[in-house]
């Protein structure tokens, strides 16, 4: 990890006629660090995620990312981060093939290239027997792992996952951080929103925002000690409980 | 019986709480009479015509002045040569020419017939149609005023009479099958997306995990459309006789038992098409495409019956639509009683029992 | 802790499964009167088709089910009469409020809400302030306390709960378990399932579940004795590099990331801590600890569906 800010946040803001979402947040995010972005529903953390990867316009404050200003320069800050939500992966009807090409071509990766990473992808994920199946037809871990390694294709400088492994089986869950904690190594950012605490705990810091706010901020044994509790869903139980 | 009014009693909060539904329910029927009766409608108003007048005398002249009165035809304008009957049409706004020959009264007098010939633009073949027939109506009114004067002692007069509606009146069509549509639209549509919305919704599974019986469920869904129907008969009966004077020559009462007959087959088909759908938009495509398209196009609502190709005559007859037509003309333009209808009502009750048995049959009381 | 026997649901050998997938094969159990029972596992485990079965809402391929004394496939009148449901999605009726919602389920139930106040009081007080409100506009928690409430309202013997907490944010989470617990002393029997291997420990049972069977059932505090091994807890400076070197490690039986840590168990009975130091910081490692730990009920969970 180095000290590369790759997400900057600074008293940033959205309100929605007199009500606001996110109340003037502030924080950083480095270079290949597992930054985990949490709240309960309703907190505001998919609008605050909304403004940092371009799609939502701040009403106040400012945000780059990636180096790139998230009110002027959505365009690129685009270029520059994967994106996976367990509501959106891949295309359910196409095989893996498919969407493997399908997304690489989105991001504008050469034939060339698309061919040399989906055989990447089979040898690393073993997908070799599943390569030419509907994607609708696996397992849902597979469907992460692969939906992950999809939003990794155009080598981004950061990856937005949110609620990536809500229901999955552990072992799959493990390997799932297993490769997130791979591409992390590899100097990708990786920044987790989600409602669920145990998945926290596998982040080096996370945020918890409650009613537009950010609360804490800390890695998730600091913030132990901090409240002294034994484990993240108990520091969230005090910070929501105030 | 107080869970079956519970029931009932959420159903009303559905409906009227959702915006869209009431729309459907309430608003169609107003906009589709008003829509048939004033836009969509065979009649012609004011066409645009021209003369040729090759004769120019007291006949012909009588003979246009008798047309331009007349509210179908406006005289646009008066050509002078064969050559220019093309270029006006050309230009579009003129619909038909009457070219008089030449001496025309003289032809009538001495030889006791004369020509003049109707040229319409048939790239509307309804609308040439109509004008042909029109301006014969016109010319042949005229012959027979003539021929009072004339006092001949056997004058055969060709005449055709319009019956049951002879003013042409498009809206006395309309009335029937609009209604008939309205009724399967809000009978049949509208119970299909309201069971398959508690299946989407999860809803149903825990209304079937519960002491009401699966026909109590099916019952309380399709009483509150029974109703909303029944006033949609009413508003669109009412609509008609007031706004349009559509006549009403038969018998109110059995209009109303032949209407709620045909509401019943419309709730049965809709239950059937929700045991099909596991969704909203499922139950919503089945109906369009699997109701409202045959009703429309196959229940001679549109197109007559009798110039269909002999397959698609043949599969008319399975349109529920088609009967009920059939009888709602009957009673309201011919103002017949059951004695004329009991073949048709027949058909339709049939159709019922035998739909209503299907669903009843395909509506499972558990999931899968 | 009151001690009751009698059996309030049975399920022997029940097999299930739709075109080629099986989604249950060869389930057997017993839940106590009174008891309130876990059933642990991933999404596609099939709880929702075990759910389903129970509620006489899916026939069973094979095998038998009792619930409350009835059998699912003949009593199953009788079992919609005495059971209370809650499916997996929230299933009350959104463009209807609270109370119009708790009315409708009281009266198809045939009960009326003051008849059986005092069962759903606890939870009631919670959301009557929005009573007036849509459900469909309230929040995550207090969706699930309505749906409870219309589970409960005409008192049930047991209660089917299919994964309530899912997408719930902890603290509805912890509020709703402490429901369920004040729940059970009032003699209800309750089957729940859920995802989330730390509700398992708030169950007085629990039977993991995976690919339809039936890995383990016990106690949440017995279930960890079934662990086989000594567990450890392994930290160092970097943690991708960390999980490559256990790996590479040629005595290794079981590496699993565990929050900050991650949690390994060694193939000898001899195993030796500093011979793992040693070899983790030939591989460049550095803040190396490792320090015996004790199985959760996620590392039992996952040595069982190894």
């Amino acid at each position: 990890m180095t000290n590369e800010l790759v997400i900057q946040a600074e008293n940033l803001t959205k309100t929605f006629g007199s009500f606001t979402a996110v109340d003037a947040i502030s924080f950083s995010v480095r270079k290949g660090e597992i930054f985990g972005f949490l709240g309960a529903n309703g907190a505001g953390k998919t609008t605050a995620m909304k403004m940092l990867i371009g799609i939502s316009t701040p009403s106040a404050g400012k945000a780059t990312v990636a180096g790139f200003d998230v009110s002027s320069e959505a365009e690129k800050i685009k270029k520059n981060i994967g994106y996976m939500s367990q509501k959106f992966a891949l295309y359910d009807d196409l095989t893996v093939k498919q969407n493997i090409t399908f997304f690489g071509g989105i991001y504008g990766l050469s034939r060339a290239q698309i061919k040399l990473k989906t055989a990447e992808l089979v040898e690393e994920l073993d997908l070799k027997e599943v390569v030419n199946q509907l994607v609708g037809a696996l397992p849902l871990g597979w469907k992460q792992k692969i939906s992950f390694s999809v939003s990794l294709l155009h080598n981004p400088k950061i990856v937005f996952l949110d609620e990536p492994t809500g229901g999955v089986d552990p072992i799959t869950r493990r390997q799932f951080w297993e490769m997130i904690y791979k591409a992390a190594n590899n100097g990708t950012t990786v920044f987790v929103t989600t409602h669920y605490m145990d998945e926290a705990e596998y982040c080096d810091r996370v945020s918890i925002m409650v009613n537009g706010k950010i609360e804490a901020l800390d890695s998730p044994k600091n913030l132990k000690t901090q409240f002294g509790v034994e484990n993240m869903n108990d520091v969230f139980l005090k910070l929501a409980r105030g | 019986m107080k869970r079956f009014i519970g029931f009932i009693k959420k159903e009303f909060y559905h409906i009227f709480r959702d915006k869209r539904s009431l729309f459907i329910l309430f608003g169609m029927p107003i906009a589709q009479i008003l829509l048939f009766g004033f836009a969509i409608t065979n009649e012609i108003n004011n066409v645009d015509i021209a003369v040729l007048d090759h004769s120019k005398d007291v006949t012909t002249q009588e003979i246009i002045n008798k047309i331009s009165a007349s509210k179908y035809f406006t005289i646009e304008t008066f050509i002078e040569r064969e050559a220019d009957i093309e270029a006006v049409f050309k230009k579009g706004k003129i619909k038909a020419v009457l070219n008089f020959e030449k001496d025309f009264g003289q032809h009538l007098i001495t030889d006791g017939f004369a020509t003049v010939q109707i040229i319409t633009d048939a790239t509307d073949p309804n609308t040439a149609n109509t004008i042909s027939n029109y301006t014969n109506a016109i010319l042949q009114n005229y012959q027979q005023e003539m021929n009072k004067n004339v006092k001949l002692a056997y004058q055969i007069v060709p005449q055709t009479r319009m019956v049951y509606n002879p003013e042409l009146k498009g809206v006395f069509m309309f009335v029937p099958g609009v209604m008939t549509i309205i009724l399967m639209l809000v009978s049949a549509m509208m119970t299909s997306i309201s069971i398959s919305r508690e299946k989407e919704l999860g809803t149903m599974e825990i209304l079937l995990v519960s002491p009401l019986k699966p026909l109590q469920v099916i019952i309380g869904k399709v009483v509150p459309y029974i109703f909303l129907s029944i006033i949609n008969a009413t508003v669109i009966v009412v609509m008609s006789i007031f706004i349009f004077r559509v006549p009403v020559n038969g018998s109110l009462f059995l209009l109303a038992l032949e209407s709620i007959l045909f509401i019943i087959t419309s709730l049965s088909l809709g239950i059937l098409i929700s045991t099909a759908s596991a969704t909203q938009q499922t139950a919503m495509m089945i109906s369009l495409m699997g109701l409202m398209l045959p009703t429309i196009l196959l229940s001679g609502f549109i197109f007559p019956i009798t110039s269909m190709p002999l397959p698609l005559q043949v599969i008319s007859n399975i349109i529920p639509a088609k009967w009920f037509i059939i009888i709602l003309k009957g009673i309201m333009l011919k103002g017949v009683g059951i004695s004329f209808l009991w073949k048709e009502t027949l058909v339709l009750l049939g159709m019922t029992l035998f739909l209503i048995g299907l669903s009843a049959k395909k509506y499972k009381i558990r999931l899968e | 802790m009151l001690q009751i026997n009698t059996v309030s649901i049975t399920i022997s050998n029940i097999s299930k499964s739709y075109k080629k997938v099986n989604a249950l094969t060869d389930i057997s159990f017993e839940v106590k009167e009174g008891e309130l029972f876990g059933l642990i596992g991933p999404d596609g485990a099939g709880k929702t088709t075990l759910f389903r079965i129970l509620t006489t809402l899916l026939f069973a391929d094979q095998g038998d089910a009792t619930v409350a004394g009835y059998d699912v496939v003949k009593d199953y009148k009788q079992i919609r009469n005495s059971v209370g449901y809650m499916p997996g999605k929230f299933s009350l009726y959104q463009d209807m409020t609270v109370k119009e919602n708790l009315n409708f389920f009281a009266t198809i139930f045939g009960t009326t809400i003051e008849e059986n106040y005092e069962l759903i009081r606890d939870i009631y007080v919670q959301i009557e302030p929005f009573k007036k409100r849509r459900a469909g506009k309230l929040s995550g928690g207090m969706k699930q306390k309505l749906a409870l409430c219309c589970a409960l309202i005409h008192k049930p013997k047991v209660l089917f709960l299919d994964e309530p907490t899912t997408g719930v944010d902890p603290v509805s989470r912890k509020e709703f378990w402490e429901m369920l617990k004040r729940l059970q002393q009032k003699g209800i029997t309750i089957l729940v399932s859920t995802p989330y291997m730390d509700e398992a420990a708030l169950c007085d049972r629990i039977a993991f579940i995976q690919e339809g069977k039936i890995l383990e059932i016990d106690t949440p505090q017995a279930i960890v004795k079934h662990y086989p091994k000594p567990l450890y807890n392994v930290k160092a400076n970097n943690m991708y590099a960390l999980i490559q070197g256990l790996k590479a490690y040629e005595h290794h039986y079981s590496v699993y990331p565990f929050g900050e840590f991650v949690h390994y168990t060694d193939k000898r009975t001899d195993f030796d801590s500093s011979d793992l130091n040693a070899f983790l910081e030939s591989q460049g490692l550095k803040d190396i600890t490792i320090e015996p730990t004790a199985p959760t009920i996620e590392d039992t969970f996952m040595e069982l569906a190894k």
